[in-house]
């Protein structure tokens, strides 16, 4: 606004860049710290996955075999590399591997002067032992279709399966329905309207409470049909969607009427295609709402042939309750598809929560 | 286009007829998603009222084949029971005092609410600034809210880790700022809660509130902010009388949903659920935990249904109340 800032303001903004960069680093780091701590662990032995202090970099001692003996690698005071053979009351019993002229040298020194060599170590392979998941293996899965599936590859399937059902009935159902309710006029549209909005503030246990005594009373717990059809109908969708069409210029479909349009192509070949933004968003919304929901899988099933990710996840901290390192290896495997997709894609999705005012 | 060939409509001769030409017209589009609605969202909501009234009792899911329901009417009997209170040797006792405690509990994680919200703005302004490359920041802020509940927990049930032998990575921190005792976090009565409040705020302080303040800053004019250094203005008093009140409308909207989703509690339901068990001793259950505990541990959905209905009566009433008084604090340019 003003062309030339006087020197000082200029320094005084420069400053407070400077110090909004520290801060923003700062909270950055806090934030992205369990993170870096889940991938930390996933990659260590088990026997180095708690130390104090704690190492941000998995590393394990340094060995070489010495005479058919696995020996430790550790540095003695004044820069000589070592092996440790044993130890013994006096101190440590060492051999010198380096430097070259003294190699073979024997000698004694208290253990207080090594200082122990540590490399770094990645165990990759604890990511193939958690996707095993040792004792998950489903017998007939997914409609029947596999015979004998093991291990992480049941919950992935099943959420995946579970996921786009979901996803695809839920923008299916609640864009048509939305359609009628910012589109056309019929009797009773307000009221009914108004029925779907009365039920966003509901807490979603008074409903699912029900609907599990329902689907217990069928027999239809421990089925896809359990986990898909109560999340494919949501008012939300319907809602969001309804907003969003409502603000599409009335002119557009007037010109269609004219043209003989049928409400039907209407919705497909004006409304639709103009409502892409809103669609993306409530697509990523609820794909990642029910690939990230726990409690309504929880509650209708408990066959492992059907559980989805996250009770999947639950399930292997039953059986894995100390081992950290696959624990990590497994919350890897769980959030990395999901935050690889969300850092892609964030500016599409942060945008679609500013579009449409709307939370978890 | 290929829009299906459609006759022009018949002038139509009466109002009702045509109000019934206008239905059968959309029903097709608004029958697939209401009649699931009707099933899955409104009539439940009706039937946990119901339900609430009853004695129902429900086997296990994987006990399907001796299902032996059991449905009795009780009036409100179950309210009595969960809400009521009795003289006892001259004290006052509460019929089910365990649920005051968890609601205590409820409500006591509830105060990271107004910290995660505070954290929200302070982020949300930091934001906003126009800096390189802050979408950096705001995408790393957002992460813990796209990641899966169950994963996240597990990660910090390990950074909580508190074991004889075994310091997790938060008390290694503490330790190496010179706290010689730190707390067993989720082992310890007084700091299980803490913990989780800790863990929320990690999780929600970058999450929807964020953006949705970043959003209604940027959608303050530029203007206000010339006009208001124009009068004088310092930093303090712009923030105070221009950003403050412009963003009220961003702010009752974020408190609203945000009380309404801490009654709910389904991040601190998952937690409770995988890193305590809602323990130790009941120090971290909450409502949410306890309506899930009578209706699938132990089987008794009226039970649950009736805390359940307690509860939504708990949002609506908030809601009301807000509706009511927070209202008047909104300004509305």
């Amino acid at each position: 606004m003003i062309r030339a800032l006087r020197p000082t303001t200029r320094r005084r903004t420069r400053a407070l860049h400077l110090l909004s960069y520290l801060a923003l680093a700062a909270i950055g780091v806090t934030m992205l710290m369990p993170f870096a701590w889940m991938i930390s662990t996933s990659l260590k032995a088990p026997a180095y996955a708690v130390e104090f202090p704690p190492r941000w970099i998995p590393s394990e001692p340094a060995t070489v075999e010495i005479e058919g003996r696995v020996c430790r690698v550790a540095r003695l005071a004044g820069d000589l590399r070592v092996a440790v053979v044993s130890y013994s009351p006096e101190g440590a019993h060492v051999q010198v591997l380096a430097p070259r002229s003294r190699a073979g040298e024997r000698l004694v020194v208290p253990e207080d002067r090594l200082e122990m060599v540590r490399v770094v170590r990645l165990r990759w392979e604890n990511y193939a032992e958690a996707w095993r998941a040792r004792g998950v293996r489903v017998r007939e899965a997914f409609f029947g279709l596999a015979r004998q599936v093991d291990g992480f590859l049941v919950f992935y399937l099943n959420s995946i399966i579970v996921s786009l059902c979901v996803t695809v009935g839920t923008v299916f159902t609640s864009s048509l329905a939305a359609f009628a309710f910012a589109r056309l006029r019929f009797p009773g549209r307000d009221a009914i309207f108004l029925g779907y909005l009365a039920t966003l503030m509901v807490p979603s246990i008074v409903i699912m409470l029900p609907v599990y005594a329902l689907l217990s009373n069928l027999r239809m717990t421990n089925s896809y049909s359990a986990l898909i059809l109560p999340a494919m109908f949501s008012a939300y969708g319907t809602f969001l969607l309804r907003q969003f069409f409502m603000t599409i210029p009335q002119e557009l479909e007037d010109a269609a009427v004219m043209d003989g349009a049928s409400p039907f192509a209407i919705y497909r070949h004006i409304i639709l295609p103009l409502s892409k933004p809103a669609l993306a968003t409530l697509t990523t919304f609820v794909f990642l709402h029910s690939w990230n929901d726990f409690l309504w899988p929880l509650m209708v099933v408990d066959r492992l042939a059907l559980k989805t990710l996250p009770i999947g996840l639950a399930h292997f901290q039953d059986s894995y309750t100390t081992e950290y390192h696959l624990l990590m290896a497994a919350s890897v495997i769980v959030m990395a598809p999901v935050l690889i997709v969300f850092v892609l894609g964030q500016r599409y999705f942060v945008r679609g929560i500013v579009l449409s005012g709307l939370k978890g | 286009m290929t829009s299906t060939p459609h006759p022009p409509a018949a002038p139509a001769p009466s109002a009702r007829r045509r109000g019934a030409g206008a239905l059968t017209q959309a029903l097709p589009f608004l029958l697939p998603n209401l009649l699931g609605f009707l099933a899955f969202t409104f009539l439940p909501v009706l039937a946990c009222f119901a339900l609430s009234l009853t004695d129902y009792r429900l086997a296990p899911i994987s006990h399907l084949r001796d299902l032996r329901e059991q449905v009795e009417f009780v009036g409100l009997r179950n309210f009595v029971r969960l809400l009521g209170f009795r003289r006892e040797a001259g004290r006052l006792l509460a019929n089910d005092p365990e649920f005051w405690r968890y609601l205590g509990n409820t409500l006591f994680l509830m105060l990271g609410i107004p910290l995660s919200i505070a954290g929200s703005f302070l982020l949300a302004l930091l934001l906003n600034q126009p800096l390189r490359g802050v979408t950096i920041f705001r995408t790393i802020y957002f992460l813990p809210t796209v990641s899966s509940a169950v994963a996240v927990c597990i990660v910090w049930k390990w950074i909580f880790h508190q074991q004889p032998n075994e310091v997790g990575l938060l008390n290694s921190l503490l330790m190496t700022l010179g706290v010689s005792h730190p707390p067993d976090w989720l082992g310890s009565m007084t700091w299980a809660k803490p913990a989780f409040i800790i863990m929320t705020l990690w999780a929600t302080v970058g999450g929807y509130n964020c953006v949705l303040f970043l959003a209604g800053l940027q959608g303050i004019p530029e203007e206000l902010y010339e006009a208001a250094a124009l009068d004088g203005a310092g930093p303090w008093a712009r923030l105070r009388h221009v950003t403050w009140p412009m963003l009220s409308p961003t702010t009752f909207f974020v408190v609203t949903m945000s009380v309404i989703a801490g009654f709910q509690g389904s991040f601190l339901f998952t937690a409770a659920f995988l890193m305590t068990a809602g323990g130790p001793a009941g120090a971290t259950t909450t409502l949410m935990l306890y309506i899930y505990n009578y209706a699938i541990s132990w089987h008794q959905l009226g039970y649950a249904a009736a805390i359940a209905v307690v509860l939504f009566a708990l949002v609506l009433g908030f809601t009301l109340l807000n509706w009511r008084y927070g209202q008047r604090l909104v300004h509305y340019a």
